[in-house]
């Protein structure tokens, strides 16, 4: 069986082509995702994870505040806690560092450098080169005032060399400083787009604001001491008011802290995972299936010599392992490429990824598993079916594989889908946000199987009513497509699935991204009242210079300052808003149920209606608060307003906020302009003012929310950009598929040749079929895609995606993608068949 | 045997064969491999004739009739149907030729199993865009006995059944002649004796022309007229054969070549 084998492998190459491509691309896809995925979390991690020392010494927090605010806490240590913990016995070395957000390398032309969200990063140089987790490359340290290094991606972006003076803001000053070395951070020298600036500890300590002050101290434990017992050491010399970890555990934490603000990537890379490993098994499956099928007579003549059922089946497997080994290798190959693709495409959004790709060994597995295994089984099945055919049957001219019931599909695709509504529906109802969320996605899984399950069983009515244009247009011609398309509806519903899953998945986009946009809308229209805002692109904390400065531009009637904060109110754990309550009301529109603006003055909260319901607090109650530092007050219920996005559940006062260790840095600042005063001159004062800050932009009303939708925009576009990939890989299975219809078809084609079709027609049946596949696929899709945004849509309702938008005519050009597409896909397995010479189409078998 | 019909959808050309080759010449391959399949043929196949090619494997008797329909191109040598010369024709023209002057049965897969009988039958005039002659095609789908099953589908029907779609397909345009490529092959005796007799009627009641390729001497006795061929060359020509006749003239060849048959 060995030689037929092989002789089967090789008779035919276009065959062996065809399936071998689905193979490659299917894996491909699979380890391109996850190779991408791999290199996206190292960078973060590495970026978290490198840290050089053995022990690690910081202020403790009261609680661990999940969505950390950069820059923390404001509380430093003192700087004689140094001295005091490098006198612990076990301690080789320990030094202080401070470290902050908010410093800024400007480029030749004075902007800042776009860094796609990323921090930019001021830190103090260690001295000590064991503990830095930073190595020179170029240059040397920073000793002095008037003295900087920078990390090396920031120095490459902008231009800079050893030598040159460059501008730098800081939370404080804005300061000048020669570059006087290059370093690269950590192992990887990875920093995913965010800016290192690098003084010596004294000019840090200043420009930082941290006066004498540290934010933390590294400690090297001495050969022989593990990092557990100076730990220890360090804890009981330090006390409790300090938090000491070592090494690892600090890495945990970072990486759980990670974890946490990187989830929506997780899980989104993760579903576009689970696409691609459903595209690629799918198109295996789909291939091979064809495969066999075609073979079942080259089969029956194997089983009418003689050879068993199992030796059949074997030939069939040993066939597919060989190719699925080969399929997976190259494919992995080719994975890189698209990882390759990826990084590029990210890197144009600002999130660079640095060192080399990575590929881990669950890739390596899975892409085998993707290749080998999918492939045994997308040939076990149908082959296993052909060698129970009997022989006779088989070799007969006119015989027709009799096609299984529909009925198990259908009953299994009407429960699924069942389950699927029940939980979109729940997860629409329910009002904590992440449990929706998980039902909405249960839900939308539920439903994608539900709709693979039931497509064969939908194709037949889609295809003959939508298919009944067809002949009415293309005559004979569109009436040969239409029966094609119909005739084997599991195929044609294979075929349509890759498709419809990507499409589903940017239709649900589509939706919640129109709906965003509104909501956005609404909120910029409805809960601000200031003319201005000034604020960074994305939402980094600035000097509160800024503010001072717009106070005294004339005409400005009332500046008012935002910042955020975590913190625990009578034991659960939220973000905060914190405002001036004096000018509050002319910059936001709150709209009180109870109480009012003058609640929150002094040590007064504001809450919004859910959270007051959700608590049972009415006005007049004391709330208890939290804060990161440890630092404790009562606080004075003062007011419950309707939900607002500008603010969130809890608002208090600056005062509060300062009071109780919150970093004095401005996250927003609105601007009211008099009403009487010329908005054009006043806006340009102001212009004038803020450009001394480079970092933060002027906007009014309609550029605040132009702003707000350019980051939903560019986060879709991300998205989608993935997505077009599945749908590029489904094409090629399309392609795939026609190809080797076209080739089982041939003596047809050589038929409809020989009694008159024009090369012509020819085209254009195949290219009708598979314009009819790819719009069923298409309809399937903006189907769910639709379900799934609205079901998410009403689901985040509370999350701030208020407004729910379907956007008809931006979903309705995808079904005319799905047309173009279809016709795309057809452009070569079309021009194959009108090349079919009509004499050896007659005669092939 | 009087037409009872004109017999081309050009009514001038009474005097113009159906169909006829001058000089045709085909060689396959070159140097060494080459074989010559068909070796200078003049063959003319007149109006409301029935003729049956016959000849042992290899004789050139497919060639000839492939060349003939303008499925296999000459490699010299003309080519007429009615009064259209094949060669030269580019790949449209010569589709537009078999789709409205040429009918083709061949030995299997015949039928395209999307369609039903009757779709099958008006295929060709249906890919011309073209509305088929109702009184016609009454007539042809009546001849050929399969009025009940006109919408049932390939698949539905027997072997001798899909044959005579085959063949009804094949009248339904009224072309200029009908090639028959070993229309009886696949078939039982019974089945191949219908399609025999219905393509006999359909030379004698319906005016037709039907060439046919065949290795059954009772098949051949169906036909008016048979020609042999041998080595590429037309070596013997019968005019109203019986089995028997054709049996004793083929019997003749096996002997010169049984020592070059495979």
């Amino acid at each position: 069986m060995w030689r037929t084998t092989v002789r089967g492998l090789l008779a035919h190459k276009l065959r062996l082509a065809l399936s071998g491509l689905a193979i490659v691309l299917g894996v491909a896809f699979v380890s391109g995702t996850m190779i991408f995925t791999d290199t996206l979390s190292r960078t973060f991690t590495s970026l978290f994870e490198s840290t050089s020392n053995d022990v690690g010494v910081t202020r403790a927090t009261a609680f661990e505040a999940g969505f950390d605010s950069p820059g923390g806490s404001a509380s430093f240590l003192p700087s004689s806690l140094v001295e005091q913990i490098a006198a612990v016995d076990g301690v080789a070395a320990a030094e202080g560092y401070v470290q902050a957000e908010g410093v800024y390398v400007l480029d030749r032309s004075g902007d800042v450098r776009d860094t796609g969200g990323a921090p930019g990063v001021g830190v103090s140089w260690f001295e000590d080169e064991d503990l830095s987790p930073s190595t020179l490359t170029e240059g040397r340290a920073p000793r002095d005032e008037g003295e900087v290094a920078l990390d090396s991606g920031t120095v490459e972006a902008a231009g800079y060399e050893v030598g040159d003076t460059v501008t730098l803001l800081t939370p404080g000053p804005r300061v000048e400083a020669e570059v006087v070395g290059v370093f690269t951070f950590g192992e990887s020298g990875g920093l995913a787009g965010a800016s290192l600036t690098a003084f010596d500890l004294a000019t840090a300590q200043s420009l930082l604001g941290a006066g004498d002050g540290l934010t933390g101290v590294d400690v090297l434990a001495e050969d022989g001491r593990s990092d557990a017992q100076v730990r220890d050491a360090v804890a009981a010399a330090v006390g409790s008011e300090y938090e000491v970890r070592t090494a690892a555990e600090q890495a945990d934490d970072q990486t759980a802290a990670l974890q946490d603000s990187l989830s929506f990537i997780n899980v989104f890379l993760l579903v576009f995972a689970g696409v691609a490993l459903f595209v690629g098994s799918f198109i295996i499956l789909n291939t091979f299936s064809m495969l066999v099928a075609q073979r079942t007579r080259e089969l029956a003549l194997l089983r009418a010599l003689g050879a068993g059922r199992a030796q059949v089946t074997r030939s069939v497997l040993l066939e597919a392992l060989v190719l699925g080994l080969l399929g997976a290798t190259v494919g992995l190959g080719a994975g890189f490429g698209i990882a390759t693709a990826l990084r590029v495409l990210f890197g144009r959004f600002g999130l660079t990824l640095d060192g080399s790709l990575v590929l881990d060994a669950s890739t390596v597995g899975w892409s085998y598993a993707v290749g080998v295994v999918v492939t045994l089984l997308a040939a076990y099945l149908p082959a296993r079916r052909a060698a129970r055919t009997p022989p006779v049957a088989a070799m007969r001219d006119d015989h027709v594989a009799v096609e299984k019931s529909l009925r198990r599909r259908t009953a299994l695709g009407a429960v699924l889908a069942v389950v699927g509504v029940a939980a979109l529906v729940s997860g629409a109802a329910t009002d904590d946000g992440s449990d929706a969320a998980s039902l909405v996605g249960l839900g939308s899984v539920a439903l994608v199987l539900a709709a693979i399950a039931l497509s064969p069983v939908l194709a037949r009515p889609f295809v003959r009513v939508v298919g009944a244009v067809l002949p009415r247009v293309w005559g004979t011609t569109g009436r040969l497509a239409r029966e094609n398309a119909l005739r084997n509806p599991r195929r044609t519903a294979a075929t349509a699935s890759a498709l419809m899953v990507g499409l589903a998945l940017v239709s649900a986009f589509t939706v919640i991204g129109a709906s965003t946009n509104a909501s956005v809308d609404r909120l910029v229209g409805s809960a601000l009242s200031a003319d201005f805002v000034v604020s960074t692109a994305v939402g980094q904390p600035f000097t509160p210079a800024v503010a001072d400065d717009l106070r005294e531009v004339d005409g400005v009637d009332a500046v008012m300052q935002e910042r955020f904060g975590a913190a625990q109110f009578d034991g659960t754990e939220s973000f905060f808003a914190a405002v001036d309550p004096a000018t509050l009301d002319r910059t936001l529109r709150l709209d009180y149920a109870a109480g009012g603006t003058d609640g929150l003055q002094g040590d007064g909260l504001l809450v919004d209606e859910p959270t007051a319901q959700t608590r049972g607090w009415s006005v007049g109650d004391v709330v208890r608060a939290v804060l990161p530092t440890g630092d404790r007050v009562a606080l004075t219920l003062g007011g419950v307003y309707a939900t607002n996005q500008a603010v969130g559940p809890y608002v208090m006062s600056l005062e509060t906020h300062a009071a109780t260790g919150g970093t004095p840095l401005d996250r927003y600042v609105y601007v009211d302009v008099d009403d009487d005063a010329d908005l054009g001159a006043v806006r340009s004062q102001m212009a004038e003012a803020v450009a001394t800050y480079p970092v933060v932009d002027l906007k009014d009303k309609e550029e605040f929310a132009e702003e707000q939708r350019a980051q939903v925009a560019q986060l879709l576009l991300l998205i989608n950009a993935l997505l077009v990939l599945s749908v590029i890989i489904a094409v090629l299975g399309i392609v795939n598929t026609l190809a080797l219809s076209v080739i089982e078809r041939t003596r047809e084609i050589g038929l409809l040749r020989a009694v008159g079709l024009s090369r012509a027609q020819l085209r254009r049946m195949v290219r009708l079929e598979s314009v009819v596949i790819s719009v069923y696929g298409a309809a399937l899709g903006l189907a769910l895609g639709t379900v799934f945004g609205v079901s998410l849509t009403r689901a985040l309702a509370g999350q701030g995606i208020e407004v729910l938008v379907v956007p008809g005519t931006r979903l309705a050009a995808f079904l005319l993608v799905g047309a173009v597409i279809g016709v795309l896909a057809a452009v070569w397995p079309a021009r194959r068949a009108a090349r079919l010479q009509v004499l050896d189409a007659i005669a092939a078998h | 045997m009087i037409p009872s019909q004109q017999a081309s959808h050009d009514g001038s050309a009474a005097g113009v064969p159906a169909a006829r080759g001058l000089a045709l010449s085909k060689v396959y391959g070159s140097g060494d491999t080459e074989v010559v399949a068909l070796d200078g043929v003049d063959v003319t196949f007149p109006r409301g004739q029935f003729t049956a090619i016959m000849g042992p494997s290899g004789s050139g008797k497919s060639t000839l009739m492939h060349c003939m329909a303008g499925l296999d191109a000459l490699t010299s040598g003309q080519a007429w149907i009615g009064d259209t010369e094949l060669t030269g024709l580019d790949d449209k023209r010569l589709t537009r030729l078999r789709r409205d002057q040429v009918g083709f049965v061949f030995q299997a897969f015949n039928l395209l199993p999307t369609l039903t009988a009757l779709e099958n039958i008006t295929l060709p005039m249906d890919i011309a865009g073209r509305t088929p002659d109702q009184q016609w095609l009454d007539r042809v789908v009546d001849a050929v006995g399969l009025r009940p099953r006109l919408g049932h589908r390939p698949s539905e029907l027997s072997g001798g059944q899909q044959q005579r779609v085959a063949c009804a397909r094949a009248l339904a345009s009224r072309p200029d002649v009908v090639f028959a490529d070993e229309p009886t092959g696949n078939l039982d005796s019974r089945s191949g004796a219908a399609v025999l007799g219905f393509l006999r009627m359909s030379v004698r009641e319906l005016g037709q022309t039907v060439v046919m390729v065949t290795h059954d001497p009772a098949a051949a006795s169906y036909a008016g007229r048979v020609l042999f061929l041998a080595d590429g060359r037309i070596v013997d020509e019968m005019t109203s054969p019986t089995a028997d006749r054709v049996l004793e003239r083929m019997k003749a060849f096996d002997g010169v070549r049984t020592s070059v048959e495979p």
